[in-house]
């Protein structure tokens, strides 16, 4: 089965120290590299912050464009790895390995299966 | 088949049942179709066996009857997933001559049960639809019964379970028994599951009786379920005795009226003995080998007060004792309360009240428990009026009619006191 692993956390106002930084992507890196390594992934990306978030609408046949994320949450969406694994459990066991399980939570979504 | 004569049908087989589902369970991955063709070999049952006399295998005859409908089923849908499944179904079918090994085998049939049990209680489900799967699917409650245990309508509870197994199916829960590492972090969640039914049963939380045995059956019974599939894991000897060394009491626990009859007050002489025995060796078993975990201390707890003669011999120092070692290991405000209580018997009524009066604080200020208790500290030390006041103030929170027609004559005799 194929799952979303999606990425929440808070964004942070100020930059971190840059040793931080440099630690928490080691991480990220690492974590990355075993998850390809392990032959599950299939995709991965991480998002500029959500300032840079634009949402569109139709009302009727009219665009509406407004600037940032739809909902107003505390944590937003940071990034997700797609991944295909036999069962929850196993998706549930990477994203717990995730950082984004220790900086912020961790939403694992099935991927919708159509009958052929 | 009609709902009601299904369930009929369950009934007369309801062990037989929730072995046989879990074994097609595993075998199909879907506990709908399990659930269908586990029922309608049982009905073939009800129809054949009076007539041509009770198979030789009557475990593996439902089993094959069951798995031919089955794959008669999977053939129909045509798709790539069902020609997967049949596939599955058939290389599966040399087990059903070993269906019927007998008991004590390492069977592949305890396994199943264990799986669904894992499946039923995964933290990735609602706790209350756990406690309902658990119910339907290994105490083989028809969904009206289970409904009935809720308290909620049929129709509720018949959408609360198939939002459940829809969630089972689409989200991937596995069936499958978590790995000896696992373990420990995912046995907690069933063993509450069953615990949670177990304390509805105790101390209903709403509606007119005080005690539903019916309920408190049901989880004795998959606690026993639970401890023969995992016989060495000792918290589930922990909460089978805690079960068993409770109920044991379960007839003196009201009075011919339905009214509650308090621990001090109870007719020991009728306290069920062998039940007693039967929850002792078990604490035993669940205190040895390591420090005992929470549902092994509350049962040792429970058997100090089975094996006293009267509340004044109780061994309330020994309590105590393990009430510090419950907190420990199971911090909470709840324990906090009952260990307070145990205190006031060793240290005097005002020690305790004290204690109680922290505990007000500490968010169990809406704990009918709580000032129930208080009331009857302030009681033993003649404060009738503060008594009075402590009652009325559980009386706001009670559930319960029993509770609430106990707390009311409480309530009045401090009253009559205070004046007087």
């Amino acid at each position: 089965m194929q799952y979303l692993l999606l990425i929440y956390s808070e964004e942070s106002t100020a930059p971190p120290p840059q040793d931080e930084i440099d630690a928490s992507m080691a991480e990220w890196y690492a974590y990355t590299k075993a998850i390809r390594d392990s032959g599950v992934h299939l995709a991965g990306e991480a998002l500029q912050p959500s300032q840079t978030a634009t949402t569109v609408r139709l009302k009727g046949d009219e665009r509406v464009v407004t600037d940032g994320p739809f909902a107003e949450t505390r944590e937003v969406l940071g990034g997700f790895y797609l991944i295909d694994v036999p069962d929850l459990d196993t998706a549930l066991d990477w994203a717990a390995r995730c950082p984004g399980a220790k900086y912020g939570s961790m939403e694992v979504r099935p991927v919708m299966e159509f009958d052929a | 088949m009609s709902g009601r004569a299904a369930d009929s049908a369950e009934a007369v087989f309801r062990e037989e049942w929730g072995r046989l589902l879990a074994t097609l369970v595993r075998w199909v991955g879907d506990l709908d179709l399990a659930e269908e063709v586990a029922a309608e070999a049982i009905a073939v049952a009800l129809e054949r066996w009076p007539v041509d006399g009770v198979p030789d295998n009557p475990a593996g005859w439902l089993l094959t009857t069951a798995r031919r409908r089955a794959v008669d089923l999977l053939r129909r849908r045509q798709t790539y997933a069902a020609k997967l499944t049949i596939l599955r179904v058939e290389a599966e079918r040399a087990e059903t001559e070993r269906f019927d090994a007998p008991a004590g085998d390492p069977d592949v049939i305890g396994d199943d049960r264990l799986r669904l049990f894992f499946t039923c209680c995964h933290p990735a489900l609602a706790a209350e639809a756990r406690v309902a799967l658990t119910l339907r699917y290994l105490a083989g409650l028809s969904t009206a019964e289970v409904a009935r245990a809720f308290l909620v309508p049929d129709t509720t509870m018949a959408q609360r379970l198939v939002r459940a197994k829809r969630k089972i199916r689409e989200a991937g829960i596995p069936y499958r028994v978590p790995s000896a590492d696992e373990l420990p972090t995912r046995l907690p969640a069933v063993l509450s599951v069953v615990y949670v039914v177990f304390t509805e049963a105790y101390a209903a939380s709403h509606g007119p009786a005080l005690i539903r045995p019916e309920l408190a059956d049901e989880a004795i019974r998959l606690g026993r379920i639970l401890h023969g599939l995992l016989p060495a894991e000792r918290e589930v000897a922990g909460l089978l005795a805690l079960m068993l060394l409770i109920d044991a009491r379960r007839a003196t626990r009201t009075d011919e009226a339905g009214e509650l009859v308090l621990l001090e007050d109870q007719d020991r002489s009728q306290w069920d003995r062998a039940q007693i025995e039967e929850g002792r060796s078990l604490v035993v078993a669940a205190l040895t080998g390591g420090p005992p975990g929470p549902y092994a201390l509350q049962a040792a707890i429970a058997a100090v007060h089975d094996e006293a003669a009267t509340v004044e011999t109780t061994d309330w120092v020994q309590i105590v004792g393990l009430y510090d070692a419950l907190r420990e290991t199971a911090p909470s405000p709840v324990v906090e309360l009952n260990r307070a209580v145990a205190v006031a018997m060793v240290h005097g009524p005002a020690y305790g009240l004290r204690l109680l009066d922290d505990l007000a604080g500490a968010g169990l200020d809406q704990y009918h428990p709580l000032h129930a208790a208080r009331g009857r500290l302030l009681d033993r030390l003649g404060r009738y009026r503060e008594a009075a006041r402590a009652y009325r103030r559980a009386l706001e929170f009670v559930g319960n009619e029993p509770e609430r027609a106990f707390l009311t004559r409480c309530l009045t005799t401090a009253e009559e006191r205070a004046l007087g």
